[in-house]
């Protein structure tokens, strides 16, 4: 039984090895404005959200799918968990928006 | 409508002020200006919370106490750090006057002509400051750590001024 197991454990390290890892991306919130939207944003990576401003922000998603509060020269971490597009708001400042597009891994 | 034109009078006679002249603000009296706003809209803001009954209108309420108590609190900080004292004068007794009358008026109302009153009166008071802040406070501040505190401070008030015209349009 065990020796059966061994070629599909092996076959499984190997397609994992071969994945390329999760990347982080910082999105900067500055003077009432989301930095831009990283460019190579993917499924399984994580957004890091740095609030540079005196005032707590949110960084929301239109879908419902993330909606985190950051209180000023804090950060929080939300990682993308479907592909698509994004659109993003803070609640507390509607005229604060952004869009990101997260592709598929 | 009167009282927010004596209110702009105030702020354009402090605008039109020339540089080196005794009317230009000093710092002292810059910071008070500033700080006086900023307990206004938490005024109003609270004013707001007790009244309206609008979720949008609320929702604004809340963000105008939580940032205006924000910026307060910096420049609060700065002042003590800088070891100055704010400075009433005729700007910031105007602001005041100004509000308490509003406040007054607001006071008397309810439902969706209350919403209607504080949200058009959350544009004009913004307006008003943000262009105090842009001809006259920022570019009259001396130190740079209260300009750049002021420089902040209209980039907020910018996006609370764009929230309310949003929010007026929506009320309607």
């Amino acid at each position: 039984m065990k020796a059966a197991l061994l070629p599909a454990v092996l076959c499984c390290l190997m397609t994992t090895a071969a994945a390329p890892p999760s990347a982080e991306h910082v999105i900067e919130m500055t003077r009432m404005r989301f930095g831009p939207a990283p460019a190579n944003l993917k499924v399984g990576d994580t957004i890091v959200w740095v609030n540079h401003d005196i005032v707590p922000h949110t960084a929301t998603a239109r879908d419902r799918s993330f909606d985190v509060t950051i209180k000023p020269h804090q950060s929080a971490r939300v990682t993308m968990r479907r592909a698509g597009t994004i659109a993003i708001y803070c609640r507390f400042h509607p005229a604060m928006k952004g869009v990101l597009r997260v592709a598929a891994r | 409508m009167k009282s927010m034109f004596a209110l702009t009078a105030a702020v354009a006679a402090l605008a039109m002020a020339a540089p080196v002249s005794a009317q230009a603000p000093n710092d002292a009296q810059i910071a008070h200006i500033a700080y006086t706003a900023g307990s206004i809209d938490v005024e109003a803001g609270r004013q707001a919370l007790q009244i309206s009954h609008n979720a949008a209108v609320r929702a604004f309420a809340e963000t105008m106490v939580r940032d205006h108590d924000a910026v307060n609190k910096q420049a609060l900080a700065l002042v003590q750090r800088l070891n100055v004292k704010p400075e009433a004068n005729p700007t910031s007794t105007a602001l005041a006057d100004q509000a308490a009358a509003t406040s007054g008026r607001l006071a008397k109302l309810t439902g969706a002509a209350f919403d209607r009153a504080y949200v058009d009166n959350e544009i004009a008071f913004h307006r008003t400051v943000n262009t105090a802040l842009r001809d006259t406070l920022i570019p009259g501040a001396h130190n740079a750590d209260l300009k750049s505190l002021l420089e902040s401070g209209l980039a907020l008030f910018t996006e609370h001024q764009t929230h309310a015209e949003t929010l007026a349009r929506d009320i309607k």
